[in-house]
């Protein structure tokens, strides 16, 4: 039996307990899609129009500098990629790179945004959901800042 | 026969350069008798003859050979010692003290989770071999998730290899990517979540940095590991070794006596109640 | 209760029981006066203990009065604890001496002739019970404590005159010596000066057996009685030990241990006049010839390098500090030695430059305890 949008959906970590309806909501803006390795996914500063469910495979968010490509984090399966969407000048701010074989639900955000203005109690959900995950992101992100293999430590080791 | 206080002279046979500033001790006694038996995890405190003396925990294969390994990052005066020792010179080195993982006393069966910090591998490597070998005997499966600041501060790469090599599943992430790197970026956290295995009865073993514990066992409790059977390696203050010194307390615990080895769920609150006031 | 071998003895025959312990072979040590205090030293005689003179202790002050009189043990206890006869304020470990890519390490002897301790207070006893317990009670001992341990003498006396400071009573340890004697005395004056001769053990019978004595009459057990009671009813201060390590242990994030810290100047004056702290340092010592040696020194846990890692102290705060040192001696004692810390001898409230008082700071937490009082805010 092939994948389908919907039965994708029902099994990402990302629609997990979500409301009846949303599956179906979701759905309806997105379609399958699949990238080699080394495909990008999204481009710095182009306008950020989608939002990839990762369904196979990791993703690199990875920054171009002159000694080459950096990757800032791994995304993997059951985690999303393509966050600039929802926030101005919504435009990439990090190149996405399949890193393996990877298979997403590309979800149209324009779209997205406007099934979810008509269904505000899956609306309400989707942010929630949304947020909890920029959350994870950001105290990831603080533990990283802390460096911590940086710090001395004298245990014994 | 000399006291628990007392160091025995050992030379220094083998020094390995590891990554950033970690050096490797290979060491034997200088007296003829060989040296004693130890358990993965468990300790030795190690004298630079003239500087000082410093817990250290045991990263050789356990009982192998006559040889005792020890990884020692260069961050204080002993350390330091230690770390420029050249082969030949003599140290001094009294122990093995502490209680170990305890992995001999895993039963067939459960999935065990080693998750390490730096140079947390260090205590963690032999018991590590072991596990290696208790999967391939079809006793239970290892997944091995080592953190690293940057790619080229992964340490032990010869042996996360050979344990890849061997079939369990080893996965290193770093903090901060670079050029050519394509394996995971991010916190050992992140990886936790996509791990195959089993948390009902799984075993959890982790060492780092006592903030990455305390993520680790959080996310590990999470994925549905129960708090008892995740064991945190503690970095307290281990001067005598014995529990006679009262430097390493942590609330009831004499942790150079009680641990370093102990269940996450009876120190959790403890550590935060102690740290940073 | 007269038991079997009990005995009264006087002045003279308890100068006889010290010169047959010397003649036996015991370093005979005891209390002795010297600067203005209670110390010990080698006593060779009665004459040699602290007679007639009696100390005044109360938070933050100690006195000592001479006040003529009989009485050898009219004084509670004096800053110096006995725990430096068996572990000192500073030794060294080992030696070793470098030379030409050779080490040998040897360690300094540690044995000495068997002490006789004349004149330990119960509460020492018992505190010296404590340190055996931590020091050679555990899996690994403590061989140089071990050492200078073995074959010790206990020849103790009963307190008849316990401080405002003191709480010995509240600790179960005295003001009678309960166990862990050769020989306990307590000593009578009404009317004529003598002692009341306990006996604990075959060693202190033969002892006491070798020294002019008399069989203990009526009149004696009443005195002695009357002694003890008196002890009890002179007690300074109280301490409510019921359920204190959970009760403790309960209130780590207490209000109390940051008003206590505002008073405490983390000297660690309390640590160094405890008969049963037991921290210490080492300490690596080279000298040109390219010998080097190790010393072990007494170390407070009110020092800020005591919880010392690399990236810094595990207890910056004085706060975090009084807390250790309180609840490891009422509280996670018990979950590491399987007892108390605390023998009531009150030396860290007599010895604290602002008087904190550890039974005040108990009582306090115990008041404002949240399990009991319920939720304040």
């Amino acid at each position: 039996m092939s994948d389908t949008v919907e039965r994708v959906l029902a099994a990402h970590r990302f629609l997990d307990g979500m409301p009846e309806g949303t599956v179906e909501l979701i759905a309806g803006c997105a379609q399958l899609d699949s990238f080699e390795p080394g495909q990008r996914l999204l481009a710095e500063g182009e306008p950020a129009g989608t939002l990839f469910l990762v369904h196979h495979g990791r993703v690199g968010i990875e920054v171009h500098q002159s000694e080459g490509i950096i990757t800032i984090e791994t995304v993997g399966p059951g985690q999303i990629v393509g966050l600039s969407w929802a926030s101005p000048p919504f435009r990439w701010q990090f190149d996405a790179r399949a890193l393996e074989p990877v298979s997403v639900v590309a979800v149209d955000v324009d779209r997205l945004r406007t099934e979810l203005r008509r269904r505000p109690d899956i609306g309400v959900v989707v942010l929630e959901r949304l947020a909890s995950l920029l959350v994870d992101r950001l105290q990831e992100t603080r533990l990283r800042v802390l460096d911590l293999h940086a710090l001395g430590d004298d245990r014994p080791r | 026969m000399h006291g628990p206080l007392t160091p025995e002279p050992y030379r220094v046979v083998g020094r390995r350069e590891e990554v950033g500033d970690v050096v490797t001790l290979s060491l034997e006694p200088c007296t003829d008798g060989a040296s004693g038996t130890y358990a993965h995890g468990q300790f030795n405190m190690l004298t630079a003859f003239g500087v000082g003396e410093v817990a250290l925990s045991i990263a050789g294969s356990a009982g192998t050979s006559g040889l005792i390994e020890h990884s020692v990052r260069d961050v204080g005066a002993v350390t330091h010692a230690l770390c420029t020792v050249p082969a030949g010179a003599v140290v001094g080195l009294r122990g093995p003290f502490g209680n170990g993982w305890g992995i001999e006393r895993l039963p067939d069966g459960p999935d065990v989770v080693v998750v390490a910090g730096g140079i947390g591998l260090a205590p963690l490597r032999s018991a590590v071999g072991d596990l290696v070998v208790r999967e391939r005997e079809g006793r239970g499966r290892v997944f091995v998730v080592a953190g690293a600041r940057s790619p080229d501060q992964v340490l032990y790469g010869d042996d996360l290899d050979a344990w890849r090599l061997s079939g369990s599943d080893v996965v290193v992430t770093v903090d901060v990517g670079t050029p050519g790197w394509e394996g995971p970026v991010g916190v050992v956290t992140t990886v936790l979540p996509d791990l195959a295995f089993e948390p009902g009865g799984a075993w959890a073993l982790t060492c780092g940095p006592e903030i990455m514990m305390r993520f680790v066992a959080r996310a590990l409790v999470e994925c549905g590991v129960e708090p008892a059977r995740i064991l945190v390696s503690l970095e307290r203050n281990m001067q005598c070794g014995i529990g006679i010194c009262g430097h390493c307390q942590l609330g009831p615990l004499l942790v150079c006596r009680d641990g370093p080895v102990v269940p996450y769920g009876g120190v959790a609150d403890r550590l935060l109640v102690e740290r940073g006031r | 209760m007269a038991s079997d071998g009990d005995a009264v003895i006087d002045r003279h025959g308890f100068d006889a029981l010290i010169a047959e312990l010397r003649r036996r072979g015991f370093r005979t040590r005891g209390p002795v006066v010297r600067d203005q205090a209670i110390l010990h030293d080698e006593v060779s005689s009665t004459g040699d203990l602290p007679g007639g003179w009696r100390d005044q202790q109360a938070p933050g002050r100690y006195r000592l009065e001479q006040v003529g009189g009989p009485e050898l043990f009219g004084w509670a206890v004096g800053p110096a604890s006995w725990k430096s006869e068996f572990f000192p304020p500073e030794e060294v470990v080992w030696r070793a001496s470098v030379d030409d890519g050779q080490v040998t390490v040897t360690e300094p002897d540690g044995t000495t002739e068997p002490v006789a301790l004349i004149g330990i207070r119960p509460c020492e006893l018992s505190a010296l019970d404590v340190l055996d317990r931590v020091l050679q009670g555990g899996r690994v001992v403590d061989d140089r404590y071990a050492a200078r341990r073995a074959g010790t003498f206990v020849l103790a006396v009963d307190c008849g005159a316990p401080a405002s400071t003191c709480f010995c009573s509240s600790m179960g340890t005295g003001p009678a010596a309960g166990s862990g004697y050769d020989l306990a005395l307590t000593e009578l004056t009404d009317g004529r000066h003598r002692f009341h001769v306990r006996v604990g053990s075959p060693a202190g019978a033969e002892v006491l057996a070798s020294v002019p004595r008399e069989p203990v009459g009526d009149g004696d057990v009443a005195e002695r009685r009357g002694v003890l009671e008196g002890a009890r009813a002179g007690m300074g201060r109280v301490l409510d030990t019921d359920g204190l390590p959970g009760l403790l242990d309960g209130n780590i994030d207490h209000p109390r241990w940051d008003e206590v810290a505002e008073r405490c100047l983390s000297c660690g004056n309390c640590t160094l006049v405890c008969p049963t702290c037991f921290c210490s340092d080492v300490d690596d010592v080279t000298d040109l010839s390219g010998s080097v040696e190790r010393r072990r020194r007494w170390a407070s846990c009110f020092d800020i390098e005591h919880s010392f890692l690399h990236s810094g102290p595990v207890r910056a705060s004085t706060s975090s500090r009084y807390r250790q040192w309180l609840t490891h001696k009422l509280s996670t004692w018990w979950d590491q030695f399987d007892g108390s810390g605390c023998v009531g001898c009150g030396r860290c409230i007599t010895w604290c430059p602002v008087g904190i008082d550890l039974t005040e700071e108990v009582a306090a937490i115990r008041a404002g305890d949240r399990e009991t009082v319920g939720d304040a805010s």
